[in-house]
């Protein structure tokens, strides 16, 4: 106990905080390495935990716990009729990180939001490429190059952005990780000293916390921000123990070295709910776990051969083996957390022998198909071969003979994009801003086919549903289109939907505050952690 | 003439090699553990060619109301899962029995190529030495500069994961060491007499290569294919952990062992038994490797 | 020994060259894009694809591609990794310590344990001990060492909670890192059980790594003392009736040192086999560990980097081991 105090102590003096004996550490086991420290270049989740999110703000933020977009940078906002100018009054007063690097001298404005924006909006700009190969992924895929026509400064506190066209998630868009708001002050210190670079090593922001020091691989350290808008957060120091290995991560928790970890083992979960020392919550995670037939390709052009393989799959079966219970069946291809979801909506029981006349009756018999899986494990399918095998056993049952295929991950994205592909293939999306549109349109609009909707399904009516959806800024009137279009999608049976992860945070009972972020993030603002 | 000399020599060679192996199971025999080593080896070939009978499961058969059950004897255990069931109830013991196939079917297959194109190389270098040599030779450093793990596992990056891919790689990287072997027993039986006489009566070089000295070092060759084939269980193994071998749901013991990794607080016998599995098999195999060793090398007779 | 120490130098040469050809050709033929691997489901579209192919410069021949990797292998430049920006040679030097530090406890366990375990082998040959160590030492050569090392965390970090699970010091100590050496950095630092804390996280990372390492070197030194035991000299001495100690510790084992010696060097190939799997499974930030990271990223320049400096840390080992082993023994030098 001593050794540990004395520790304690020599810490916090290294750390130069003030109040030393009674600084409050909180250790967050996260489950990787950030990339880097600028959000913008990145779309991983684990990077936005590690920059954006503590060191960051961003014009409008999501509440805390919800998709609600609420003010961040910005107080207040304004839309033009026409749907295509967001004007933004700036917050005044705001300060930028104070760190061993850097020490600000003018507060928050305008500048450094254009900054932040044009950076990545203009290929001209000096900062477009400050290191070699940046790219904006993210910024690009949420296809902002063609919808930002211009960034006005219109004067030190307001900005505004004009449109090409009326988006209704563009709100929601501004509160992304890619949106995080940077100190062109800061840049122009760094170009000043020809280390461009270190602006993706040593970040400065807004943020709740500020970058203390990054060891590779092992270990981030953050403090807070004495001088936050919001008031300094109750947790001195935030530290990241990066551990890759879910068991490990739990040993760690357990044993006290740190107070929360992201994704235990589903395996653990019943052993953790168990535990004294530990609060265990769990939220369904924002995303969706598909089996996406080839629409174009008979026989699965015909609704009814989908609708037949669709009953012919056992999706308790999978949730136990493939999601150990950490996982809800997908009736929708929407997560039900999402606003628009269609409660009413069925889902196709599960009947093999129903599903074997069906396919008779369509005149199909002795199908072969292939049945991709995924090389990776992702959130929505923590185990594409698995889930194959246990398809491929159900539709066995049916009498179809489906073989498993599998392609390295680059290839598998690029491959099952192709408008002949042969064969049904497993896949998932995780949401990105919280908009149904981010499902919908993405992954089964029209314009998508060859694309990222792998089941090549263009459906006029559904298509015009999610079209005027998009153009429409009354949530209420969106809503209702939205619902219409998931009864098109269960009637039509693009997709077999499998399943929605659900997403656990085991952490010490000592952690009070946190909320479980839908969007799958992690933050650490607003939790405290007792004595 | 020289045809019948050729011949003769030969002749006494065969009977003097029926002398050899006399000694050679003679001196083998003494060692408690190599035959120790040698009838748990037997005892793994039988499991894998008879797996079909003795399993009690189909090794890839889920039963879906068995999930991760626990070994016979624990609490919640099953007569029908001795050693239980994995994450998708696949009877474990079942497994194993298959796995051994693999880690035999591994052993031989990386051993045989490596053994092969090491030989040949290593004969080629050895017999006609200068630049050929030069050059073999160097190539062989550039695969040995690299820790064989790494090499393994670039090269099954390269060549895609799979149990075929994975074993190509692991006997790239274990062919150097034959080549070595050979190349060195070659040149130093080459200007041997019996060599010499061989050639002077006629020999060609091939028949030079293969049959006058390649028979004469064969003993350090054998005991290194022994060496090699645990090796190869163990990388084969290794990359499959690291999800680069073989791949779900063959059941290959590495493979188990990756699959049981996100279980190990929960089931510790989808971890434990895999593990003890390849554990039982390398050490039998080392063990008659050192049994070789010992039997095959006279100056560690000797003392 | 100026004039070997050349000729080895000179001898590497070649392999050198083959080894960056090897690292720069493997890389070249790995399958699957960089650049669809960065965009993830998203996709991005075919001009994006190509814009970003000609940055990364994928999309010249493949021998334009190699002078201008060799020339700027030559600055020292090996490239930026597609994940994190940042230059592979920092990034390898910032994880190369915890590797080095790992690998010299591990190789300071197994010959602390080893030679003196050969040695006594050696000298009660035929005993139960003899065996009961030769048997101990073949199953630690035969362990599979992955699996050993989950068995550990399980027993020691899991049950009995007596070391910690994985990392290389308790968060609560931080300090810049001065040496890179978590144990050396430790003690600068002064904090109070701060050293400890870095100690106690080797334990078991370096137990996994030494397992195979010590069991060769008993192993080799128990059959290099039965050799040099057998020697006349040895007799001659034991006859002249010097003490047992006194023929075993200076006469015998000096001798059997030598070939110890290059095992020992040898074994820095394994090593760092070794360290890949300890280093996954213990969360250890070294090399090993962003070696496989880097794989399965497809982060081409930093496996092509991480492959040519682990390559060539274990040519100078070699050349090290050779050069020793030259000095201990003139013969060779001449040969």
């Amino acid at each position: 106990m001593r050794y540990r105090l004395c520790g304690i102590l020599a810490a916090t003096l290294a750390l130069s905080v003030a109040g030393a004996a009674s600084a409050k550490t909180l250790v967050y086991c996260s489950e990787g390495s950030p990339e880097g420290f600028d959000p913008a270049p990145y779309t991983a989740g684990t990077t936005f935990d590690a920059s954006s999110k503590p060191i960051y703000n961003r014009l409008v933020e999501f509440e805390r716990g919800t998709t609600n977009v609420i003010p961040g940078l910005a107080e207040s906002w304004t839309v033009s009729p026409d749907g295509k100018e967001y004007t933004f009054k700036l917050r005044p007063g705001v300060k930028f990180h104070k760190t061993g690097f850097f020490t600000p001298t003018r507060d928050f404005n305008a500048d450094d939001v254009l900054f932040s924006f044009n950076r990545q909006l203009k290929k001209d700009d000096p900062w477009h490429e400050y290191t070699a190969g940046i790219a904006y992924e993210y910024f690009d895929g949420m296809s902002m190059p063609e919808l930002i026509k211009d960034i006005v400064k219109v004067d030190d506190m307001t900005v505004k952005f004009v449109l090409t066209r009326p988006e209704a998630p563009m709100l929601a868009d501004l509160a992304m990780d890619f949106a995080s708001i940077l100190s062109k002050e800061y840049a122009d210190q760094l170009a000043a000293a020809g280390h461009k670079e270190k602006l993706n090593q040593e970040p400065v922001g807004t943020g709740p916390f500020q970058f203390v020091a990054y060891q590779k691989d092992a270990v981030i350290r953050y403090k807070a921000n004495p001088d936050y808008w919001e008031g300094k957060q109750a947790i001195d120091n935030l530290v990241f123990a990066i551990t890759t290995d879910a068991a490990v991560r739990q040993q760690k928790l357990l044993a006290g070295e740190c107070q929360v970890m992201p994704y235990p083992n589903p395996a653990d979960v019943p052993a953790l709910e168990a535990n004294a020392n530990i609060q265990l919550m769990e939220q369904e995670g924002l995303n969706v776990g598909y089996l996406a037939y080839n629409t174009k390709m008979p026989p699965f052009d015909k609704v009814e051969v989908r609708k037949a393989l669709n009953m012919a799959i056992n999706k308790k079966a999978i949730l136990d083996a493939v999601f150990q219970g950490a996982g809800r069946a997908a009736i929708n291809p929407i997560p039900p957390t999402m606003w628009s979801y269609d409660k009413a909506i069925k889902d196709d029981p599960y009947d093999p022998a129903a599903a074997k006349k069906m396919l008779a009756d369509a005149g199909v018999k002795d199908l072969k198909m292939k049945i991709w899986a995924m090389p990776v494990q992702r959130p929505y399918n923590p185990n594409a071969r698995r889930m194959a095998e246990l398809i491929q056993a159900d539709f066995a049952k049916v009498g179809v003979e489906a073989e498993i295929v599998s392609y390295e991950w680059g290839e598998y994205l690029k491959l099952s994009k192709a408008e002949d592909r042969d064969g049904a293939v497993l896949l998932g999306w995780t949401g990105d801003n919280g908009d149904p549109d981010n499902f919908l349109a993405v992954l089964l609009g029209c314009d998508a086919v060859g694309g990222a909707n792998r089941a090549q399904w263009c459906n006029k009516e559904f298509d015009d549903l999610i079209q005027k959806a998009k153009v429409t800024s009354d949530k209420a009137e969106r809503t209702k289109l939205y619902e219409q279009a998931q009864v098109v999608f269960k009637r039509e049976a693009p997709w077999a939907t499998i399943a929605h992860s659900v997403v656990f945070m085991p952490m010490s009972k000592k952690v009070q505050g946190y909320k479980m972020d839908p969007l799958g993030s992690h933050r650490f603002d607003g939790v405290s952690l007792a004595d | 003439m020289s045809d019948s000399t050729t011949a003769a020599i030969e002749r006494a060679a065969r009977s003097a090699t029926r002398q050899v192996l006399r000694d050679f199971w003679r001196d083998f025999r003494r060692n408690r553990g190599a035959v120790l080593g040698l009838a748990v080896f037997v005892a793994l070939v039988a499991i894998a060619l008879l797996a079909p009978l003795l399993a009690p499961q189909d090794p890839i058969l889920q039963n879906r109301d068995a999930l991760l059950m626990p070994p016979a004897w624990a609490e919640a255990g099953r007569l029908d899962y001795l050693l239980g069931t994995d994450a998708v109830g696949r009877d474990i013991l079942s497994r194993l029995i298959f796995g051994a196939r693999f880690s035999l079917f591994i052993g031989v297959v990386v051993v045989s190529i490596a053994l092969t194109g090491g030989i040949l190389i290593g004969l080629v270098a050895g017999y006609f030495g200068a630049w050929v040599d030069g050059v073999i030779m160097r190539v062989m450093d550039v695969i040995l500069a690299f820790p064989s793990l790494l090499l393994a596992l670039v090269l099954v990056a390269i060549l895609g994961p799979g149990l075929l891919n994975a074993m190509i790689a692991i006997a790239i990287v274990l062919q150097p060491h034959f080549v070595r072997l050979t190349r060195a027993s070659v040149m130093s039986e080459k200007h041997r007499d019996y060599v010499v006489s061989a050639r002077t009566v006629g020999a060609g070089p091939l028949r030079l290569m293969f049959l006058t000295i390649l028979p004469n070092c064969l003993a350090p060759l054998i005991v290194q294919a022994t060496l090699s084939f645990s090796n190869a269980i163990l990388d084969a193994a290794a990359l499959g952990f690291l999800g680069m071998g073989a791949q779900p749901p063959t059941p290959e013991w590495g493979t188990m062992l990756a699959e049981a990794r996100e279980f190990i607080l929960r089931a510790w016998w989808v971890v434990t038994f895999p593990g003890i599995a390849i554990l039982v098999s390398v050490l039998a195999i080392n063990l008659v490797g050192d049994g070789l060793r010992d039997a095959l090398d006279p100056k560690l007779k000797r003392s | 020994m100026f004039g070997f120490l050349l000729r080895r130098v000179a001898f590497l040469a070649p392999t050198f060259v083959g080894i960056t050809v090897v690292a720069f050709g493997f890389i070249r033929i790995l399958p699957g894009d960089p650049v669809l691997l960065m965009a993830g489901e998203r996709g991005l579209t075919p001009e994006r694809h190509a814009e970003l192919l000609h940055q990364l410069g994928f999309d010249r021949p493949i021998w334009q591609q190699y002078l201008t990797y060799l020339g700027n292998l030559l600055q020292g430049d090996l490239g930026t990794s597609i994940i994190t920006k940042n230059p592979v040679l920092g990034e390898f030097l910032t994880l190369f310590p915890a590797t080095v530090e790992l690998s010299l406890c591990a190789i300071f366990l197994a010959v602390a344990l080893g030679v003196p375990a050969g040695v006594i082998a050696a000298v009660r040959r035929g005993s139960l001990l003899e065996q009961a160590m030769m048997g101990t030492a073949l199953v630690g050569y035969s362990m599979p060492i992955f699996w050993w090392g989950l068995l550990l965390i399980i027993l020691f970090s899991g049950i009995l909670h007596w070391t910690p699970v994985s990392g290389r010091i308790s968060l609560i100590y931080f300090f810049e890192p001065v040496t890179g050496f978590m144990l050396i950095d430790a003690l600068l630092s002064g904090q109070e059980g701060a050293f400890g804390s870095a100690l106690s996280h080797l334990i078991l990372p370096s137990i996994v790594l030494a397992t195979i390492p010590l069991a060769v070197i008993a192993r080799q030194t128990r059959s290099a003392m039965l050799e040099v035991l057998g020697e006349d000299y040895i007799r001659t001495a034991r006859a002249k009736g010097l003490s047992p100690l006194r023929v075993i510790g200076l006469h015998a084992l000096r001798n059997a040192l030598i070939p110890v010696i290059t095992t020992i060097g040898l074994q820095v190939g394994v090593l760092l086999a070794g360290a890949i799997l300890t280093e996954t499974i213990f969360s250890w930030p070294g090399v090993g560990k962003w070696m496989v990271d880097s794989i399965f990223r497809r982060d081409y320049p930093a496996v092509q980097g991480g492959l040519l400096l682990i390559a060539g840390v274990v040519m100078v080992v070699n050349l090290v081991v050779d050069l020793l082993y030259g000095l201990i023994n003139p013969r060779i030098r001449h040969q």
